[in-house]
């Protein structure tokens, strides 16, 4: 067992998400960053549906109960055992009483904590992925207790020649598909969009990130359609909302862009202020 | 008959296919029609399809290598739905409390539309409405056959909370908050039965294709429904 000794700004358990639950109107959830939560899972030896913690802007303050082996990965927290700093991506040896605390962060904004087989809290709908409604729990909570698999029978993997690409936490480009109303854009609309640099407003969250500066346009709402995290809508009011994980699954605003998996976790990896540029 | 369709890459593992951007029951058997079609046709743990008044949009578990091959699959696939497809599609009654206790809007709105409140249950409670799909929050379902003369605006501020199970009307359509949210429609009513309960299977009986109807019950009807609920002795069931 994990004791929680603080959560943290907001900690979530996620893994893969629900796939098969869309035509019942439940978002798809599972990790912001689906590159750095599967890289955990890597380095441990885990399968990639393994439930990982998600941390978000400020690290947790957690006592092991059990021995293990860890990894995180990520934003960069300054994560240590017991005050002593430790690596990012790389398995850590964890002894009973061991206390994980994490300082300032420095760059991105999500980090993700895996533990050899995955935290065990209750699964619903197919997956660990906390969402209200759902799942029991929807946020980790101080004094709670998480539990995970004793390391006793299982080998300890060392995957040291897997090389983690830092370079998307900093990257600002964000590659993009033409979104289904794209189309309905007039030509310099649709470049206007290519050659703005956005910034992320102080509304982002699990369900969307909302960009600045609005665009003039005259697209009228749709007929309500699918949505996918990474959907980029155009409101009436000129703004761009990008989707994320937690996203409804039909939405009525013109989705002008899509996102690519990997643009979605670089995004994920953005806080207020934060500049991007799409990419085609 | 035969609809003219779109068909585009969504993202690295999604496909698009859309029918003319109109509401009608019409498109929506036809998109079922394919829908069932493409679920019979692969594995259901590869594959997830969700539909919308106008849309179907197929998701891969796995980044698709060539998503022309994919796009050529299922055009062939649509060809096969000249056969005949049975389509099993059921009839929900729905009990709703339209007492005031329940219906935060009712007056307002009733002057809004220049309806009586007995009136506006009458024609609330009079269609078999069509289920067309489930979005917006789980468990919420877009119906079609609301009656034009309850139209209206959704309000221009939206509330901050509605409770669960607030039956309400937004502008041409009408609907059941399956959980407490802000939401901006006109509350006339509450229904007791739960509509999604994600520990049930399928977390959410009611399809897309399915028809309801609304019966109004009085508030003690309303609260023996809830305690049935409690003691796991209601339970929603179809009609054939």
């Amino acid at each position: 067992m994990i004791k929680v000794l603080e959560p943290g700004f907001y900690s979530t358990i996620q893994d893969l998400g629900r796939f098969g639950y869309r035509k019942y109107g439940v978002p798809v959830s599972g990790a912001m960053d689906g590159y750095s939560s599967q890289f955990v899972n890597m380095i441990l030896g885990n399968e990639k549906k393994a439930a990982v913690m998600e941390i978000t802007m400020s690290g947790p303050k957690l006592e092991f109960l059990k021995p293990t082996t860890i990894a995180i990965s990520g934003a960069l927290m300054q994560p240590m055992i017991n005050g002593t700093s430790i690596a990012f991506n790389k398995s850590i040896k964890i002894e009973k009483h061991d206390i994980l605390s994490f300082g300032k962060l420095n760059s991105g904004f999500r980090s993700y904590i895996g533990i050899t087989g995955g935290f065990h809290s209750k699964p619903s709908l197919g997956s660990r992925s906390m969402y209200e409604g759902v799942t029991e729990s929807v946020q980790i909570k101080k004094n709670e207790y998480l539990g995970y698999q004793s390391l006793t029978a299982n080998l300890n993997h060392t995957y040291a020649h897997v090389k983690y690409n830092q370079s998307y936490l900093m990257s600002k480009d964000l590659k993009v598909l033409k979104g289904p109303e794209f189309n309905d854009l007039t030509k310099v609309q649709q470049n206007q969009i290519f050659d703005t640099t956005y910034v992320v407003s102080k509304f982002h969250n699990r369900m969307a990130y909302q960009l600045e500066p609005n665009m003039k346009h005259n697209l009228s709402s749709i007929l309500t359609a699918p949505v996918l995290p990474g959907t980029v809508q155009l409101t009436p009011s000129g703004q761009l909302i990008v989707l994320m994980r937690d996203c409804q699954t039909t939405g009525g605003y013109p989705r002008v862009l899509q996102l690519s998996e990997s643009a979605i976790n670089t995004l994920s990896q953005k806080a207020t202020n934060n500049k991007i540029r799409f990419k085609l | 008959m035969a609809f003219k369709l779109k068909y585009t890459a969504y993202n690295e593992r999604s496909i698009l296919i859309e029918w003319p951007a109109i509401i009608d029951e019409k498109i929506l058997k036809n998109i079922l029609l394919f829908k069932y079609s493409i679920e019979n046709n692969f594995i259901k743990q590869t594959i997830e399809v969700v539909n919308a008044y106008n849309s179907l949009l197929i998701i891969y578990e796995h980044t698709i290598d060539n998503i022309n091959n994919k796009i050529k699959e299922l055009k062939t696939l649509n060809w096969s739905l000249n056969g005949e497809l049975n389509i099993k599609n059921k009839h929900w009654a729905i009990p709703v409390c339209y007492d005031n206790d329940f219906a935060q809007d009712i007056e307002k709105y009733s002057k809004e539309i220049n309806c009586s409140k007995a009136d506006i249950i009458t024609i609330h409670t009079q269609p078999k409405y069509r289920v067309f799909f489930t979005g917006f929050l789980p468990g919420f379902l877009y119906l079609g056959g609301l009656d034009p003369r309850l139209f209206l605006d959704r309000k221009s501020v939206p509330n901050l909370k509605v409770k669960k199970g607030s039956v309400a009307i937004g502008g041409k359509q009408t609907g059941i908050y399956p959980k407490s949210s802000p939401g901006g429609w006109h509350v006339i009513g509450n229904c007791p039965v739960e509509l999604f309960n994600p520990k049930s299977h399928p977390p959410c009986q009611i399809e897309a294709g399915d028809t309801i109807q609304f019966y109004g019950i009085d508030k003690a009807e309303y609260y023996e429904i809830l305690e049935r609920i409690d003691k796991s002795e209601f339970n929603l069931k179809p009609n054939a």
